[in-house]
């Protein structure tokens, strides 16, 4: 090892090393059969890049230009860097070096601008895609908009439906091509809804109302489950997602109108204690306004409170016992 | 501590762009306080905030405007502020090696502000007693917290304070007793500018 | 008498933890007994529990990572075999209530625990090095920090032993961590322990913020500061901007807790998007911090093993400062799905895609620098080249992820999982081990063994990919992330390929391990006599390995970037400079007093044994106080012992 004060920079230090080249080139070979074997393993299409819905069809899409436009930078950089390692080895005599410590204005300006402009591209794209995919925002279709109330609780789903006076739990039985506009909410702690055929998922939270906007484009039986961890339960905490042609769901719902008990305040008692692996289960009738009144007793903390209902959304803050009665608000 | 630092001239180049080697001891360890005085400020920006998204959720309990008696706060206010100005006074007789002066001034200072806390205790003992608790509403946890911490920093200024006065009678006006009064000094100022916040936030657009 | 506390506390009833913990206890036992019997206690005391040496504390934090890296892996393996087995109706060996501890104290350990003490440790060694100064700014107080952080680290240990850990994730979000939803002491563990160590890392910023800006060599201006210093920088300063918020945040959630408050709950008007807020607010920044100073390694490494110096050393340093800025307006991306409408969304999700503009650009340097270089393969370089690839990939599934309408379908699944994964091994973990690869032969005068480490380098690179890139495609299918059971078979595979990918990586942590006993037993073969092993360009290298306590004997003056390169260009100065005695401090018995009630007012805490509590805080403000009046703190090191020390040194390491 050669002693820095006696001035001689440039001679190698351990010419040892120039011979311990040879393992790095094995090493990018053996990526593409790690990919391929996973890959092969998960042949079956499912989930996001099996959309069944135009909400999750273009957030497939979003998902794809994405990608394929940060592999035009991402795909060169990982081959010059190997590139580079490789070639401007030590070892390698036609290499040719240079000991400039490198402030070069036209590769800077270059090294920054390639990320900028991707960048401004993609944030475009971000611009455009929030807006036209907000959760908010209603689905044109033909047919009117099917109205979903949502209650996450610990660990099942409660649906209501408020316009057709039926609940189910753990079952969603939705019409092809109808928009479904969903009203969410949470008994309990967070939870998120998400069927990921059909696009979007959306936080459920206490006291608070979240907005959904889905539509199925053909039948099927989707999964669904909770995407945010909510205790002992959660990993049983599914549900399915049926797209049935609008025929059929009338029948449906005439069908759960016809058996089944009813979702009075006794029975959402009963259904709001904690239970786990809950098997599919519909409900005859549902008390009108049971949505808000969850909302209300969950920011109260009381049992729920007695009829006459309040109108309206939750509000954080409104608790059921002082809140004046609310004007009906359309919708 | 102290890190050895020799004299030395700096380069001509290094000049004005912190080239001049390291700082003496005053200079860091005042630089090192303000540091962290401005990591408590953060740490208040937090509470700050939750009480501004909080400060409307009285879920049906008392508000701001029921409860705050401004006459109070003004003159806590004031006692605090003129604590300012009295440890300034007692920072510079310091300065200038007059330990009587300097603890004449301290001791006003720590009146000053055990005045404030006194105040502010009883201003919260009434709201507790009144049913207005910290676990009444969202509104009044963010309230007595926000608020609480202030007043905890000023009780942690005082232990401060005394400790510092036991020092420098104990020890006289040496250079770290000084550069620990000087610590002192920049904390009991930051936390009137906290209190600014807090009379302005809380206070008076919470009592309109 | 003793609050919460009983017997039932002790897992009997559980063979898992309590076997584990068994085993660990015997282990310690054993280094406790062997350190008695050989009287090393005294030299323990003397030279590292009560140093204040930056390069000692420094190791300390080094050595909890890599000892806490071995806890945080046995919960990822455990979580990886549960789901592997857990498919359709089987229930694998670990029930919800387990499982739901494992994945929480596995983030909490690997962020707070092992991410933070590699990288805080790596700082605290190298920094006043490469500054040229004799050690940070307010040295007691470094080891004060030290010792809070391994107070947390033995809190979240003891709940293994003694209650349960939190099963609330490692973010701790409300309602589920509020007193309604975990009453038992489990989420107490995890605050307590955090809000402990968080304040030893606070100061630790406040450190390092002072040191880098207000003690440097003679005639190093910023724009001569090494890289790492730089980086360093930018991290210390997001520290002091960051964890006050988790503080702040914390203690609002164990005032919820504790006094029955509501800022998070449910009812009387309590806002637990708030919670998600301020956490991620400090949650964002975390993550560069941890990041920015492993790029700063990495520019080291790449800069002395090609020969050549960084590629435009201030187009670097701007993207330091641009991504420590940056890092700051981003954090809503973390909870897109909270429903904050487009505008915000979208605003959010643009920063968020901004940052990669000055990491691009740092990748870009990188490139750059090894271009027409002189590349020397050693662990350290290899470890850069899997980086540039590993990393590169998990930043763009990142700003993918940072697309709201592609997040709203990738959020909390296993791709989320895959990507940060991506970009925390990728980077932190690699940069964490090359800057221990790298730094090793100057803190104990002996390189590492390389084929050991290349070895080790490999499992980590296989296994990352074999163990996570599964993971993104199972995201794409529709898994959510903290399953204990599966119910799709057809995931099964790609669960199997990951389990393979954790045992590779779990070799690669066993080739460490061997490194370092080969590394030790084989050390007169590797002996550093120079001081200077990679042919190094900064200022670190100029000091005999290991440094003595004060570094230099003489502060250098500096003139150029890569302050040593400079020096040896130039050659040895003809005469010998004269010495002058230097002032050291003393060490302090402080940090660990301190960290000692800490832990036992953490514990009473915990467990809600008030008495205890109030003891335990008189007991560490009387130690403090006493500490702050007593004199004599600083020692002379006499102008004779260092010329000795000096002609030693000279006198060794001639050509042969």
């Amino acid at each position: 090892m050669q002693d820095w004060r006696y001035g001689t920079p440039d001679a190698p230090h351990h010419p040892a090393w120039n011979a311990r080249h040879g393992t790095r080139r094995s090493g990018w070979r053996r990526w593409p059969s790690v990919c391929a074997a996973a890959l092969l393993a998960s042949c079956q299409q499912a989930g996001v890049l099996d959309p069944q819905g135009p909400i999750a069809s273009q957030e497939q899409l979003l998902l794809i230009n994405s990608t394929a436009i940060m592999l035009v930078v991402v795909v060169p950089v990982i081959l010059a860097t190997l590139g580079f390692a490789w070639w401007y080895r030590a070892s390698n005599a036609r290499a040719s070096r240079s000991t400039d410590e490198g402030y070069e204005g036209r590769i800077e300006f270059v090294v920054w601008s390639i990320p900028a402009l991707i960048v401004i591209l993609l944030g475009g794209v971000i611009w455009i895609g929030a807006h036209q995919l907000d959760p908010r925002a209603p689905i044109p279709g033909k047919a009117d908009p099917l109205r979903v109330e949502v209650v996450a609780l610990d660990w099942k789903w409660l649906f209501i439906y408020p316009d057709l006076g039926i609940a189910t739990v753990n079952q969603l039985v939705l019409p092809v091509g109808t928009p479904v506009n969903f009203r969410l909410t949470s008994a309990t702690v967070m939870n998120s809804f998400f069927v990921p055929q059909l696009g979007s998922q959306i936080y459920t939270m206490g006291g608070m109302t979240t907005h959904l906007n889905l539509m199925a484009d053909a039948p099927g039986e989707y999964p669904g489950f909770s995407a945010m961890f909510s205790g002992d339960g959660f990993s049983d905490m599914r549900f399915t997602a049926k797209a049935v042609p609008a025929g059929d769901f009338d029948s449906w719902v005439a069908q759960v109108r016809g058996t089944g008990s009813a979702l009075d305040d006794a029975g959402y008692a009963e259904l709001a204690k904690p239970s786990e692996a809950v098997p599919p289960k519909t409900y005859r009738s549902v008390e009108p306004n049971l949505f808000e009144r969850i909302i209300d007793q969950t920011v109260s903390g009381s049992p729920l409170p007695d009829p006459p209902p309040h109108a309206g959304e939750g509000r954080v803050g409104a608790g059921a016992a002082w809140c004046p009665p609310i004007q009906q608000a359309g919708g | 501590m102290t890190i050895a630092t020799l004299d030395f001239v700096p380069t001509e180049l290094a000049r004005g762009r912190g080239g001049g080697g390291p700082a003496p001891t005053r200079i860091v360890v005042a630089y090192g306080f303000w540091i962290f005085l401005l990591s408590d400020f953060v740490l208040f920006s937090g509470l700050f905030a939750a009480y501004a998204v909080l400060s409307g959720n009285t879920a049906g309990g008392p508000t701001g405007s029921e409860l705050f008696n401004l006459r109070s706060v003004f003159i806590e206010t004031m006692c605090l502020l003129f604590s300012s100005y009295t440890c300034g006074l007692g920072a510079l007789s310091a300065e200038r090696r007059q330990p009587g002066r300097f603890l004449v001034f301290n001791a006003l200072t720590f009146a000053l502000g055990a005045a404030f806390l006194i105040i502010e205790s009883t201003e919260f003992a009434g709201m507790v007693s009144k049913g207005a608790g910290p676990s009444r509403s969202a509104f009044l946890s963010g309230f007595f917290t926000l608020v609480g911490t202030h007043g905890v920093h000023v009780t942690g200024g005082l232990i401060f304070l005394v400790y510092m006065m036991a020092q420098a009678i104990a020890k006289g006006l040496r250079p770290h007793v000084l550069r620990r009064l000087l610590c002192f000094s920049l904390f009991w100022h930051a936390l009137d500018i906290v209190w600014v916040g807090v009379f302005m936030l809380v206070y008076l657009m919470g009592a309109r | 008498m003793l609050g919460r506390l009983s017997w039932a506390a002790i897992p009997l009833d559980q063979p898992l933890p309590l076997y584990s913990m068994g085993v660990v206890g015997l282990v310690i036992l054993a280094v406790l007994v062997l350190v008695t019997v050989k009287g090393w206690w005294p030299y323990l005391w003397r030279e590292w529990i009560t140093s204040v040496d930056h390069k000692r504390i420094g190791v300390m934090y080094v050595i909890l990572g890599l000892v806490m890296l071995l806890r945080g892996y046995s919960d990822a393996i455990m979580m990886r075999t549960q789901q592997a087995i857990a498919i359709g109706d089987a229930q694998g060996y670990l029930p919800p209530d387990h499982y739901d501890q494992i994945f929480s104290a596995h983030g909490t350990i690997m962020i707070f625990f092992v991410a933070m003490p590699l990288v805080i440790g790596l700082m605290n060694f190298a920094v006043p090095l490469q500054l040229g100064v004799r050690d940070v700014a307010f040295p007691t107080l470094n080891s004060v920090s030290f010792w809070l952080t391994a107070t947390g680290a033995l809190l979240v240990n003891l709940s293994l032993v003694i209650g349960a850990f939190s099963r609330a994730t490692w973010w701790g979000y409300p309602p589920l961590s509020e007193i309604a939803y975990s009453p038992d002491e489990g989420v107490d563990y995890y605050l307590w322990s955090l809000q402990i160590s968080g304040i030893g890392t606070l100061l630790t910023g406040v450190n390092f913020v002072t040191t880098i800006l207000k003690l440097r060599a003679p005639g190093m201006t910023y724009m001569r500061m090494p890289v790492f210093c730089w980086t360093a920088l930018a991290a210390n300063m997001l520290i002091v901007a960051a964890f006050p918020v988790l503080t702040a945040t914390f203690v609002m959630l164990l005032l919820d807790r504790y006094l029955g408050m509501h800022f998070f709950t449910n009812d009387l008007g309590g806002n637990q998007m708030m919670y998600a807020s301020l956490f991620w607010t400090w949650g964002h920044p975390e993550v560069y911090i941890l990041i920015l100073p492993c790029f700063g390694v990495f520019s080291e490494v790449a800069a002395t093993f090609s020969g050549k110096g960084l590629f435009s050393y201030r187009s670097m340093v701007w993207a330091t400062l641009g991504i420590c800025i940056l890092s700051f307006m981003v954090w809503l991306h973390h909870f897109f799905t909270m429903g904050a409408g487009a505008d915000v969304n979208a605003i959010f999700g643009i920063m968020s895609a901004i940052i990669a503009v000055p990491t691009g650009a740092k990748v870009f340097n990188w490139l750059f620098t090894l271009f027409r270089g002189r590349i020397v393969f050693t662990t350290p370089v290899l470890y850069l080249i899997g980086f540039m690839v590993t990393f590169v990939i998990g930043g763009l599934t990142g700003v993918l992820l940072a697309v709201p309408p592609v997040n709203f379908e990738l959020h909390n699944s296993a791709f989320l999982v895959a990507h940060f994964h991506n970009v925390i091994i990728g980077g932190v973990v690699y940069g964490a081990l090359a800057g221990y690869n790298y730094w090793f032969p100057k803190a104990f005068g002996f390189t590492l063994d390389d084929r050991w480490g290349k070895a080790s380098f490999w499992c980590w690179l296989i296994g990352f990919y074999l163990a996570f890139f599964p993971l993104y495609q199972l995201g794409l299918m529709g898994m959510t992330r903290r399953l204990q059971h599966i119910a799709d078979p057809s995931w099964q595979p790609l669960l199997l390929v990951a389990e393979a990918g954790a045992i590779v990586i779990f070799l690669g942590i066993l080739c460490q391990i061997a490194q370092l006993y080969v590394s030790i037993r084989t050390r007169e073969e590797r002996r550093d006599l120079t001081g200077d092993p990679w042919n190094g360009r900064t200022l670190e290298w100029a000091t005999p390995s290991p440094p003595p306590a004060y570094n230099f004997a003489v502060l250098p003056r500096v003139e150029t970037i890569d302050a040593f390169s400079n020096m040896k260009r130039r050659g040895q100065p003809p005469v010998e400079p004269s010495y002058e005695p230097i002032e050291m401090p003393r060490n302090s018995p402080i940090g660990i007093v301190n960290a000692f009630f800490a832990t036992v007012v953490g514990f009473a805490l915990i467990w809600h044994i008030w008495w205890i509590v109030i003891l335990g805080l008189l007991a560490a403000a009387v130690g403090i106080l006493a500490f702050g009046w007593s004199e004599n703190r600083e020692r002379e090191v006499p102008a004779s012992e260092i010329a000795r020390r000096e002609r030693a040194r000279l006198g060794l390491g001639r050509p042969a």
